[in-house]
This record gives structure tokens, sequence and C-alpha cells, in this order.
């Protein structure tokens, strides 16, 4: 009972027809969840656009025209695109472990020259429009095939061994999540799960002896934060008291004592919910975490609309990655994760992780504008 | 269609899985609210105070220490300003550079420049440091001229404690200094003011006696405060209230004249309001600097005071001790009149006393022939006294020295004050376990023996015997905070009137009656005459061998050796207003030594008259209080 009547895949839609079919509401709520952490960059700067408030607009404006950009693009381009730029990615990768710039004690940085951009950032979308287009190819049975696995778990390990060693685990972690989440939402039987779940537990030790001393003193931290105030478990103490002091409806736009008077570290970027929470109180963090809801509930929708099994990995490969940075950075400010260095999207400061976001959300929408596109399933349709 | 159903299969596992993601992110998002309504409402409360305890800082705000004045409102110790240079390390690129430029205008020693340091290494960056000090108006108009040279240094004006009259009252204010250890540790978490950097307490005198009145009510300002401690507003402020003003009953100018006139010695003089008991004057020379004490004392300048033989540090007015010689002999005199010997019977003096095979010697060699009692005061005849002594008794001698204040301390304002001592037999036998020797009698009866007298007590002595016999005691202080303190009512002695009569008189005589012993040392003024005694402690025993070969006159002998000079006063002789009692150490003869100053005092008194002048009204606390 497929419905035909407005796009078959026989035709292409022209531009001005795709610009209509852009849920332009989609739009909005994501730029209102932007104008929220305009709004506490805003007050952490003491009530100044600079330094942070108007260049975080700036890039809010470039991702929405990224955003807009990627969704005028035919899925099928995206999808026959996807291997290369997979590779493209990975080959960066490679290359930041030679000439990549070094902050905060990680090299994660490549300079092009007219930009630095982070290959890791990239790869967590490229690596989902490589994982989407194998698993597009594979029947349901064909997705639990041992030789169908190890192809996918490679894409996923190599980059993230990659990015291991640069070191920044919260990124692998996430790389990890992100492909794990396709290999679920692709079918894979439970078995494999209950497998791979079971040796990591089981791995916990070697890796464990593996970590940097801080990631040690982060976990460390997270178990027990009060153990030393002043040190270590300074910031997760700090972030509690600022959220706890901010009570029903907070302390008012501007007059968070904690995070003005610096107690809070890290308020433009990871702690920034925490500056929220303290000014506008649980009245405003709920009110962000329902228009993150709406957000996730969106994606979902277009997953499940879609009539090609590519956009269907996409969208809910992009979703479920959003959900996991609001949900590690949330749960980290309030003392129920260790701290570790994820921004919360679209609302702290920072360039790459916004435009990445927004062309995920670009590609989102591309499945949204094509979700009635059938696509077969053999290779020989593309290349 | 295959192709469709090869779809639907994994469309139907991808829509079941994909309701378990949604399903886990909505449990997910359900946790995160959950934990936000347990933080922000259910433990805000806790939060919300640690949060202030973050930001609000209480600091303490010195009050401005209270002013001590005298009786006519002259300022005997104030605050003043003190000229520092201060520095904020964060300011400065080079610490030490900076120094080397400061030092050119105000010497840093190397002992200051390590302080220093170790003060910039102590405290966050942006809080001022003191670099230096009590710097004079050229040194800091100087800082001030320079300051662009100067990075991080600052100009700035804080309050010290000054005495316009450093050392001619250090023994009446004594001095404030830095909290030590031990106030520390009494004091424990009850005075947090005395933690404040550069915060002072009384030492000595009466800064240490009205050391809290004179401290005030410290206030307090509640600043907001950010992570690293630097004060971002100040959310209100209590600035406290100042200290009390202490009016002293002290004539400044009389307390001068008396300095200048005593400097030189080793000396001590009170003088004594004789019916309110305000001390007018109180010195004890050589004294130390108050002033110098609240900005610390050079170590050479305190080892000198130590090793100064006239020991500057110790308050002799009441805290020396000296036997009272023949200032005693009035007291004598009463006590015998109490116990019935007629005051016309004559004593013949030969110029020695025999008791038993011992013999007691007259000051003058040849004797004075027959005496009656107010004839031996006025000669200060030993002879008579020891004759009268031994037929009273010891016990009676006590009696009466006790009743006109020796041998005790009064409720005084300057602390420090010593009993003395008035021998008794039952005294010898408590302390040394011996029986009392009817000589010992003989010698309390000429002043000397155990007994043991401050000036201070030989100044109430004297004024109780000229108003009369009320027991006056001496007071300082006349006023606190405003309020004025009014002398209790002193009680009556029990004594014989005619015996006053007698010791009065013969006071008179000392001074008014050709061949009185203080004759030279009178005032001629109608209406300024006054009365007095003479004193002549000896400190060393004569042998008789020396005796013998003639006694070594005092300029021949070590000063240490010498006699110490005494005289009591009174005046005007027939309406008393005032007494002194004059101590000079060593100084040998109460009539050559003590009388002329004491002379020179009593008649600067007299010409000011103070208490007939209109005192200072202290108003402070109530305007309306003064009025009546």
């Amino acid at each position: 009972m497929v419905d035909f009547s407005r796009f078959t895949s026989g035709r292409d839609m022209r531009i001005g027809e795709k610009l209509i079919e852009f849920n332009w509401g989609f739009l909005l709520l994501v730029t209102l969840i932007a104008c929220m952490g305009f709004a506490m960059l805003y007050s952490v700067a003491d009530g100044s656009l600079s330094p942070w408030a108007f260049r975080q607009m700036i890039r809010f404006a470039v991702g929405a025209g990224i955003m807009i950009i990627a969704a005028m693009i035919d899925i099928r381009t995206w999808m026959r695109f996807a291997y290369p730029l997979y590779a493209v990615t990975f080959l960066m990768l490679v290359a930041v472990e030679f000439i990549g710039l070094r902050g905060m004690g990680a090299q994660r940085w490549l300079d092009l020259g007219f930009i630095q951009i982070q290959p890791s950032e990239l790869m967590k979308i490229t690596l989902l429009l490589a994982l989407a287009r194998y698993f597009h190819g594979l029947t349901l049975e064909e997705v639990s095939m041992p030789r169908h696995v190890v192809i996918p778990v490679l894409m996923i390990g190599l980059p993230m061994g990659l990015v291991v060693i640069q070191p920044d685990l919260g990124t692998a972690l996430l790389l990890g999540a992100g492909g794990a989440v396709l290999f679920f939402a692709a079918g894979l039987r439970w078995r494999y799960f209950i497998i791979t779940g079971a040796s990591a537990l089981a791995a916990i030790p070697v890796v464990w002896s593996r970590l940097h001393d801080y990631q040690k003193n982060r976990v460390f931290t997270f178990l027990d934060p009060e153990r030393d105030p002043l040190g270590a478990g300074y910031h997760i103490l700090q972030s509690k008291i600022a959220l706890g002091a901010g009570g029903l409806f907070g302390k008012g736009f501007m007059e968070g004592t904690q995070s003005h008077l610096n107690f809070l570290p890290e308020k433009h970027t990871d702690f920034i919910f925490t500056m929220l929470g303290e000014e506008l109180g649980l009245a405003g963090g709920i009110a962000l975490l329902g228009l993150y809801f709406l957000v996730l509930a969106f994606s979902f929708n277009v997953a499940l609309q879609c009539r090609n099994q590519f956009g269907r990995l996409l969208a809910i490969g992009v979703a479920v990655n959003f959900f996991f940075y609001i949900f590690i950075n949330v749960a980290m400010v309030m003392g129920l994760l260790p701290v570790v260095g994820v921004p919360l999207p679209l609302v702290s400061y920072g360039g790459t992780a916004m435009l990445s976001l927004m062309f995920a959300f670009g590609l989102m929408m591309s499945v949204y504008i094509h979700r009635n596109v059938e696509i077969s399933r053999g290779p020989t349709a593309f290349w | 269609m295959q192709f469709d159903n090869r779809d639907n299969s994994r469309y139907q596992t991808f829509t079941r899985r994909a309701a378990l993601l949604g399903g886990a992110q909505a449990l997910a998002f359900a946790t995160l609210a959950g934990r936000m309504y347990y933080l922000q409402v259910l433990k805000s409360d806790e939060y919300r105070m640690l949060a202030d305890e973050n930001r609000i800082n209480v600091r303490l705000l010195a009050p401005l220490r209270g002013k001590i004045v005298d009786r006519f409102g002259r300022v005997l110790a104030s605050n003043r300003q003190n000229y520092r240079a201060v520095m904020i390390p964060e300011q400065t690129d080079n610490i030490e550079e900076t120094l080397d430029r400061l030092s050119r205008i105000v010497e840093i020693t190397d002992y200051d420049r390590k302080k220093i340091m170790r003060d910039v290494k102590r405290s966050p960056r942006f809080l001022p440091i003191t670099v230096a000090e009590d710097l004079s108006w050229d040194q800091f108009a100087r800082v001030n001229v320079n300051e662009p040279d100067l990075p991080g240094v600052q100009p700035d004006v804080g309050e010290t404690r000054h005495y316009p009259y450093g050392e001619d009252l250090a023994h009446v204010v004594g001095y404030v200094s830095a909290v030590s250890e031990k106030e520390l540790k009494a004091a424990g978490k009850d005075e947090p003011i005395l933690r404040l950097p550069g915060f002072r307490t009384g030492k000595q005198g009466i800064e240490k006696t009205f050391d809290k009145e004179l401290r005030g009510v410290p206030g307090s300002s509640h600043v907001e405060v950010n992570a690293y401690g630097r004060v971002i507003r100040e959310l209100s402020k209590d600035p406290g209230q100042p200290g009390k003003e202490i009016v002293l009953t002290l004539d400044m100018d009389i307390q001068e004249f008396a300095w200048n006139r005593m400097k030189d010695e080793s000396a001590s003089a009170v003088v004594m309001d004789i019916h309110s008991g305000d001390v007018l004057s109180f010195v004890s020379t050589p004294a130390f600097d108050s002033n110098k004490f609240n900005m610390g004392y050079s170590t050479a300048d305190y080892k000198a005071l130590l090793d100064n033989i006239h020991l500057p540090l110790v308050n002799k007015a009441l805290a020396g001790l000296y036997p009272p010689g023949s200032t005693f002999k009035p007291i004598v005199a009463m006590a015998a009149v109490d116990a019935g010997i007629d005051p016309k019977e004559t004593v013949y003096c030969p110029g020695y006393y025999r008791l038993g095979d011992s013999l007691f010697h007259c000051w003058r060699h040849g004797g004075h022939g027959n005496m009656n009692m107010h004839d031996a005061i006025k000669h200060s005849c030993d002879v008579y006294f020891y004759e009268i002594a031994k037929r009273i008794g010891i016990e009676k001698i006590a009696e009466m020295a006790t009743r006109f204040g020796l041998g005790q301390t009064y409720d005084f304002d300057i602390p420090g004050a010593r009993e003395g001592l008035v021998p008794t037999p039952g005294w010898k036998r408590a302390i040394k376990g011996e029986s009392w020797h009817q000589g010992e009698t003989l010698i309390t009866g000429i002043g000397q023996g155990y007994l043991l007298t401050s000036p201070l007590q030989l100044a109430v002595m004297t004024a109780r015997l000229a108003n009369g016999g009320m027991a006056v005691v001496p007071r300082i202080t006349r006023a606190v905070g405003g309020e004025i303190i009014h002398p209790a009512e002193a009680a009556k002695i029990d004594v014989d009137p005619k015996g006053l009569g007698i010791a009065q008189g013969g006071m008179d005589g000392v001074m008014n009656e050709i061949g009185g012993t203080a004759w030279r040392s009178r005032i001629p003024e109608k209406g300024m005459h006054m009365a007095g005694k003479t004193g002549t402690a000896q400190v060393r025993r004569i042998s008789r061998a020396e005796r013998a070969s003639g006694v070594l006159k005092n300029e021949d002998l070590l000063w240490k050796q010498r006699d110490h000079a005494l005289f009591i006063c009174f005046a005007p002789v027939h309406a008393p207003k005032y007494a002194m009692a004059v101590v000079v150490e060593h100084g040998g003869s109460g009539s050559g030594v003590a009388a002329p100053i004491a002379h020179d005092i009593m008649y600067e008194v007299l010409k000011r008259d103070p208490t007939q002048r209109q005192a200072y009204m202290p108003s402070e606390a109530d305007p309306n209080r003064g009025r009546g």
C-alpha cells in the first residue's frame, strides 16, 4: 500500500519542489534551541555578544545554509558518494596523526589553510553514510552473516582506533556507539550484541590499564565527586551546586552567581547546561530537553516514513548520535556520568560540532524530502 | 514483488528496533528530568546555601580606636594617618625590579625584602601587600609622583595609633602593639577582629585596662567574591562603632611640667586632688616611647631600654617600692596620739637612742635636745620617734599605716600596682618564721626596716591626711564613652582629730617655720603655702666602723648605694586641695633633692588650680549629657 501519488522513483524533483517539501518547522525548532544557546553565551559574557554569542550566531547561520544545501542534494547522490566521503575522511584521520595540530593535549585538528577541521567529527557522519550504504545492500538475513558483519566492524573499528590514539576516547566511544546503533537498526541478531557486550565487560580491566591518568581520574571523580572537592571533583560539585541553587525557576537571566563568579568551569562549552539550569531553573532545563525531544521525535518519524533502507538508517543514525550527545552532556553536568568533553549540541560554543551537526541534519532532511524514493538493493544501480 | 517483500521484512525489523531505541531514549530523558527534579527541587535549599557560602564572604572592618584625652579634652592618644606604599603583585611583571626602584625613594632592607617576597608568595596576587610603612610626607609625595615608574605600587593611607606626648605619658596611657599569639589563643574564635592584619591591642596602662572599650565594635562588609577570592561587589556594609573615648583626670600641662622637671632623674611623682582622688599628674622617669612600641621597637632600641639601669620599662609610681623613711613619721605621730600619748610631752634627743646593747642613731649627729611631737615632725627627729614607737608598739603603727592606705592596692585603672609592705609580728612569723624584735619596731617608727611603699600609696596617704581623714582612693578615669564616672564617697578614717591636727601642723612647720627641714622649699606666696615632709630612705647598712670615721656623703657613693630622696606634701596648707608624693631613686636627701622638685610642681599646680577650672564635658554618647 505504497502511496505514489506525489513522487515516484521515476521522476526527480526540481529544486523549487524540494524547497517546499523542506520541513521549515524543523529548522525553526532547531533555531529555537540554538537561540537558547545564544542567550546563554550572551549571559556568560556578562551581557555581551562578544566573544561568543555573535560568532555562534554566524556559525549557526552558516550551518543552516549547509543544512539546506545538503537537504537539496538527492538522497541517491549521497548514497553514491557515501564510500568516497568515508574514504576521504579516513585519510584525513590518518593525516591528523602526522600533520595534525595539537590542542588540549590531543592531536585532533587538521589545518587546511582556510579552515581548521576536526576529522573525527566529520567521521561520525561519513561513517553513518558508509554503514547505511553498506546495510542498504543487504537483506535481513545477510546482515547477520559473519562475512557481512566483519566488513562494517572494520569500517567502525579502524577510525575508532585512529581516534583513540589521538587520544580522544570520548569521540571514539561515540563512533563505536553510532556504528552499533546502525547494526541494531539494520537488524543484526541479538546474540551478536550479547556476545559483544559480554566481551566488552571482560575487556574492561585491559582497557583500564591502558587509560591515561586523566581519564582514570575522571572515572574516579565520577564515582565520588566529594572525594576531593577542590581538586578533580570540583567541577561536578560546583555544577550540582549551581543547578540546585537554580531551583524551580532559576536565579534569573544573567543572575547566576555560580557561573558569573567563575565557580563553574567551562560554562560556555561543556557546562552550559548547568548555567542554563542555574539561571532559568528546572523550567528552563525541561524546556530545552522538551525541544530536544521534539527534534528526536521528528527524526524518528523521518526514519519510519522513509521508503528506502539507506534513508531510514541514515536518519536514525543521525537521531541517535544527536541523542547520545545530549544525554552524555546533561548526565555529566548533573553528576550521573563522568566528566567527558562532550558538548551540548546546538547550545555549547564550538564551530566544528555545530557545523557537522547541521550537516547531519541536512542529510536527514534530504532523507525526509526524498522519503518516497525507492532505491534498489543491488550495487549495480549505482556505480 | 520479491523486491518489496525483502524490503518489508527489513522494514518491519527496523520499525521494531526503532521503537526500542525511541523507548530507550524516552526513558533516558525521563531519567535526566528526574535527576533535575531531584537537584533543583528536592535538594534546592541545600545547594542554594552552598552557593551563597561560595560567593559571600564576610570581611571585618576594624573600628577606629577610641581617643584618650586629659581632663580638659587635650588629646593624649589618637589615630594618625599612616602613609604607606602597597603593591599589588599581579600588576607588576617583575617584583624585584619594582622593589629596586622603590628602594631609591624609601629604604627597603634585605629583611624587609624577604618579608615582602614571603607575603607575595602567601597571598593571592590581586591583594595589596604593604611594602613600606610610616613614610614621611616627602617620601609619600615622591611615591605618588613616581607611580608610573613603579608598576603595581600604590600610595595608601591607613590609620595608626599616635601618642602626641610620647615618653611623657608612656606610663599612664601605655601602648598598643600587634596581637600576640597568647591573646589569639585566649580569645579563640570569639574575637575574629584580633586576626585582622595590622590590628593592635593595648598592652599597658590605660590602653590595656580599657582595651575593650577603646576597641569599639567591628563593622563588617558582606562582599561577593568570585572563585578566586577577588571581590566583585559589596552587598552590605555595617561600619561598626568607633571605640569609646576615655577621659582621664590628668592635667596634661602639669604632667608635662612634672615630666620636664624630673626627666633627668630616676624618679616618680603623683599629684592628687585630695577630695575626689583625681590624679592630676602621674610621672615615672625615665620612660619609653609609646609610639615606638606601636610601630615595633628596633632591636637595638629595645635592648637599650632593657639595659638602662634606671629601668624605663618599670612604672615606678605604682610598682616602685621604697622605704618611706621620715615621710612615715606623721603616721606614727597619729598612732601615738590615738594611743594616748600627749603631743606636748617632750623626749630628749642626744643624737642616739640606746635599746639594750644596740645604739639607734638620729640623723643629726649632735642630737636635737628636747622635742615635742610638733617639733619632732618639723625637725624629723629620729630619737623622738624611736621612743614613741617603742611605747605604742608595732601593731598600732601598722594599723594606722593601713588605714591611711599603705600596704595595699586600690582599684586603680593603671595596671601593675604593687602592694608594698606594712610589717607586723604576725607577718614576720608567717613569712620569715622569726619573732619580732623591738629594734624593728624602732626602725619602723622612722619609716625604715621592712616597710615598703609606692609613690602612689604615699600620695594617697598624704591626701587622706590633708583631707581630714577621709579614705579617698586615687582614680585616673573621669569618663568612659561620654559617661562621667563620679568618685565614690570616701569613708571616714578612724583617727583622733587631735593627732591629725598635730600631723598637719608638723608638716606645716617642716616648710613654713624656720628650722623646718624643708624651709628652703617653701612657697612664700599668700594662699599657696604648702605643708610637707621630707624623707631620706637609707638603702645600705652603715657599719659601726664607718659611723666612727664619719658617714660617707651621698656624693661619694655609687649611684646604686645612695639614699632615696622622698617628699610628701599638700597645699594650700590651711584649705588643702592637692597632695603629692615625690620619690627620687638614689637621689640623696629628701630636703635637698625631692623637696625642690615637689616645690616646683606644687607651685605649678597651685597656679593652674586645675580642679577649679571647667573640665571637658564628653558628649559623644548622648548630646544631652553634660547639661546638668
